[in-house]
């Protein structure tokens, strides 16, 4: 695998994870529980569409092959998406989409935070961006995570249960391969491995103020990076792509 | 035709979402190049990556700039990246005048049990206020109420 070939990987996991996420929390657009947070959530959504659309800029340059951004987006087949798996997982009641967020704000700001100094200028760019964006997206599910974790007893045990289900998919937030060894030793990206202890501590100090926990043991998935999905995927991007396979071109 | 005179027609061109404020007032016009006779190239750059006014901000230099038989292109560059404190001294004041507080120091983001910012009201400038919400009517913006006035108002969002 060469450097390029695997910048185009690491780019396309990346902006694919923020792509679903974002695609997923519109789908909250007019069903909020609340008006605020009808609009904050949609409100994240529109910051990692923004995300992966210059994630997705920047991969198709690398790739060099003519494809475009939307190109990437929409017209590729679900085994061809890299997005971790807890990325695509259904929204659930709002604790659960909460929850869900809070696992992947963490990860985030510790990677973007490392990603800010990339080697590679456009990378460092892109994150030193995006880590603005989500310091607001990261303190929004931590509160809420406080709130109903230390709110009433159905709260509590509703997001308990979220947090119990969601662990699963933990673990593939720090999956390596290949790609990453290499874009490891060119400076490019952070060895994930470096923060993991700083992942958890950051999150189990939120889950104790909210009388949560992390389960002791949980069976852990993964297969999202190798294109390897659960069955929500598929009808998320059904749903994606209908626009670009029913019209061909179309654009606004 | 000189850099400031294009400086000067961008003045007339508002942000779409807080028609208040110049895209100079916003900081989000970061460069005026002369390219050749008639054509001229505008760097801007975005106040949050999924802004939906870009777009918008972009069409309405063109037109600007067309208006005196002028052509531009327009680059949008992601570093260094936009913060409130571009935002201009004047911007800041037609922010609040319309109703809007401007952006307060407000320390780290990321500290959840930190202090808590004073985010004064725009109207009877209070600093008696609670936050309702982090994400307001737009991504720039959170929204706020007071508890003297009881008026809610929008915050335009620090951003460092």
């Amino acid at each position: 695998m060469t450097k390029q070939e695997a910048l185009f990987e690491f780019l396309l996991r990346k902006a694919d994870d923020s792509l679903i996420l974002g695609h997923r929390l519109s789908e909250w657009c007019g069903h909020g529980p609340i008006l605020e947070e009808d609009i904050a959530l949609t409100n994240i959504s529109l910051d990692l569409i923004g995300q992966a659309t210059e994630l997705y800029k920047y991969a198709a340059e690398v790739e060099g092959k003519g494809r475009t951004e939307d190109d990437l987006a929409f017209l590729r087949i679900e085994r061809e998406y890299k997005n971790v798996l807890l990325v695509e997982q259904l929204n659930g009641d709002f604790g659960k989409t909460i929850v869900r967020q809070f696992f992947f704000d963490h990860f985030e700001h510790l990677l973007y935070e490392g990603l800010m100094n990339s080697t590679d200028e456009r990378i460092s760019a892109i994150a030193t961006k995006t880590i603005k964006e989500i310091k607001y997206h990261l303190r929004h599910s931590s509160e809420w995570v406080i709130r109903l974790g230390d709110g009433t007893e159905e709260s509590h045990n509703r997001v308990q249960a979220s947090v119990t289900d969601l662990s699963r998919f933990i673990n593939e937030l720090f999956f390596q391969d290949e790609v990453d060894e290499i874009l490891i030793n060119e400076g490019i990206i952070p060895d994930v491995k470096t923060f993991r202890v700083a992942f958890e501590n950051n999150m189990n100090k939120i889950l104790e103020e909210a009388t949560l926990s992390l389960p002791e043991e949980k069976w852990q998935l993964s297969g999202g990076r190798k294109g390897v999905h659960s069955e929500h995927l598929g009808y998320l991007l059904a749903e994606l792509q209908y626009m670009q396979r029913t019209y061909p071109g179309m654009e606004w | 035709m000189k850099s400031e005179d294009i400086w000067a027609m961008l003045e007339d061109v508002t942000d779409p979402e807080v028609p208040v404020l110049t895209v100079v007032d916003l900081g989000v016009v970061r460069d005026v190049i002369h390219v050749n006779d008639n054509h001229w190239k505008i760097i801007i750059t975005p106040t949050y990556t999924g802004c939906p006014a870009m777009q918008v901000i972009e069409e309405d230099i063109k037109s600007r700039l067309e208006k005196d038989k002028l052509t531009a292109e327009v680059e949008l560059v992601l570093s260094p990246a936009w913060t409130t404190d571009w935002l201009s001294e004047n911007g800041r004041k037609k922010l609040e005048e319309y109703g809007i507080t401007p952006p307060q120091d407000e320390g780290d983001k990321s500290v959840l049990f930190g202090e808590k910012p004073v985010i004064p009201c725009p109207l009877c400038k209070s600093k008696d206020t609670r936050l309702v919400s982090q994400f307001g009517s737009t991504a720039c913006k959170a929204l706020y109420q007071c508890n003297d006035c009881q008026e809610p108002f929008d915050y335009f969002k620090c951003l460092k």
